[in-house]
């Protein structure tokens, strides 16, 4: 079982507690019914499944009930940071991200 | 190849076992192939036997980064069904049904395909409607499906808790007798000695790192550990993996990576005669023919490669199963392991060709790959050879997700996702 850090509890807590929201950073359009198949295609089933880091949300359900996003690596399961939603996506991760991806 | 045979044991038998061939050859890659295929698992090794046997292609490479059926073709539970909703479901697994029966004579390979029948439980008003349906869309389908009482179903499987003190009492049952296991390693096996038989080359330990590609866009081989492979064809068949190898290529898929865990029991004597599957509770269960019971969680929440997942899920899974067969509840469990499985939207599967010409992809089984092991292969192939999908296969194109045709199919898996 993974330890989440809920960037609004500001603790660390079992995933029992958590709900994984999918892939993080992607926008929704404000004008949903005017997208291409294409685009709509790209926002909807389209995703990036990377092996290595992935930015997703999670959800803090039996907390503060609140989503959030987190960076992990998806081979080790290890996160390297956690952050709140509306947060820009990180353009620098920690230092210990090296420790961590390091295989 | 020598064919194996009874008279084959006992001329072994004579001569100390000294006779006995490799079953298949390990070859040094070639600078070039008519076909590649990615992935030495059940789907691709039926693929490439298909290849040389439907379609007298033979000039083909199977690449493998690990070992031959080391990946999800080792790891899944061996369930074999065809009891799916819609008609290209139908249509694709019961392909595959047919050809399971008759595959060790045709492979001269036991893979030990029993069909000792599916059972599916109902818990509440709910599942009896949707099993009903399923039901009833498969006999129109052509596909056996019943509908059992809870004491038929308990007759067809003794050990079943159908006592309505049961926090989720058995209130009914389908059963798809067709349905039933077979030998997981085996049908990797079979297909490979089959395959090499015929001159496919099977290269293991050779990890795919890039796509090669034409200017004018087109397949030309793909990057190895072991070098460069020239081929003008290349089918995809990498489960967990194939969005990762399909990135190579440039193509972004529909798909996302999820650990799924099975465990097994110590052995014990024969105690469950069927497959039994529950979606409500959430298990399914089978016995080996080694005398394990052999018993298949769901899938964790989170995308992953890691090949492990959260022991809470086995657990979960363990609650149901002894909410079920409450005679197993000091049962000891000796074994449980992950493998990747490659989830689509519509939780159907994706065999297709792709917008690079000269690439085919056969990916997105999710959790239940292995029953379609021969279907896929057969009409992969079709694919591969003609350039063009096989009937059976040409919904389950990558197009769909945009085009909005899916084939949801999420309701009928085994446990829920």
């Amino acid at each position: 079982m993974l330890l989440i850090r809920c960037p609004y509890c500001e603790e660390e807590r079992p995933e029992l507690e958590f709900r994984n929201a999918g892939e993080a950073h992607i926008a929704r359009s404000a004008n949903i019914a005017g997208e291409s198949d294409d685009d709509f295609e790209k926002f909807f089933f389209i995703r990036s499944n990377p092996k290595g880091i992935i930015h997703e949300r999670w959800r803090h359900m039996h907390g503060c009930a609140r989503f959030f996003n987190a960076v992990r690596d998806t081979v080790t399961d290890k996160f390297i940071m956690t952050y709140k939603a509306g947060e820009p996506k990180p353009s620098k991760l920690p230092e210990i991200s090296n420790e961590v991806v390091a295989k | 190849m020598k064919k194996y045979s009874v008279f084959a044991i006992a001329r072994e038998a004579m001569r100390g076992h000294k006779g006995w061939e490799e079953q298949w050859s390990s070859p040094e890659p070639k600078k070039e192939y008519d076909v590649i295929i990615v992935g030495a698992g059940g789907h691709g090794l039926a693929t490439a036997y298909y290849l040389a046997t439907v379609h007298g292609i033979t000039n083909v490479a199977v690449l493998e980064k690990g070992w031959l059926g080391g990946g999800n073709t080792g790891r899944n539970t061996t369930i074999i069904r065809s009891n799916y909703l819609y008609d290209e479901s139908a249509g694709i697994y019961d392909h595959a049904l047919k050809l399971w029966d008759g595959l060790s004579q045709e492979l001269n390979y036991n893979v030990m395909y029993s069909a000792r029948g599916v059972m599916m439980l109902a818990h509440n008003v709910h599942d009896i409607q949707v099993l009903k349906r399923h039901v009833h869309a498969n006999r129109l389908n052509g596909i056996d499906n019943e509908w059992l009482s809870p004491e038929q179903a308990k007759e067809f499987c003794p050990p079943l808790n159908i006592s309505k003190d049961a926090r989720y009492p058995v209130v009914g049952a389908a059963l798809q007798r067709r349905g039933g296991t077979a030998r997981h390693d085996a049908v990797a096996w079979g297909y490979a000695r089959g395959a090499s038989a015929r001159g496919v080359h099977i290269i293991q330990n050779c990890e795919v790192t890039g796509v090669k590609r034409a200017p004018n866009g087109a397949v030309m081989g793909v990057d190895t550990t072991r070098g460069f492979i020239g081929a003008k064809k290349v089918g995809v068949v990498a489960a967990g993996h194939s969005s990762v190898i399909m990135n190579m290529a440039g193509v972004r898929m529909p798909l996302e990576s999820y650990p799924l865990q099975a465990l097994v029991s110590e052995p014990v004597k024969p105690v469950v005669p069927c497959v039994v599957m529950s979606n409500t509770v959430h298990a399914y269960i089978s016995q080996s023919d080694k005398g394990e019971l052999v018993i298949g969680a769901g899938t964790d929440q989170y995308v992953s490669y890691s090949q492990t997942g959260g022991l809470h899920i086995l657990q979960h899974t363990l609650d149901a199963i002894c909410e079920m067969f409450p005679i197993f509840t000091r049962m000891k469990m000796l074994r449980s392991w992950g493998g990747i499985v490659d989830v689509t939207p519509d939780r159907s599967p994706i065999l297709a060709k792709t917008p690079v010409p000269g690439l085919y992809v056969n990916c997105g089984w999710g959790t239940g790959g292995f029953k379609a092991t021969p279907g896929s292969g057969h009409v992969f192939a079709h694919t591969i050879a003609k350039d063009d999908p096989h009937p059976i296969n040409a919904p389950f194109t990558i197009e769909r997700f945009r085009t909005g045709r899916l084939i949801d199919e999420a309701a009928a898996a085994a446990v829920a996702h």
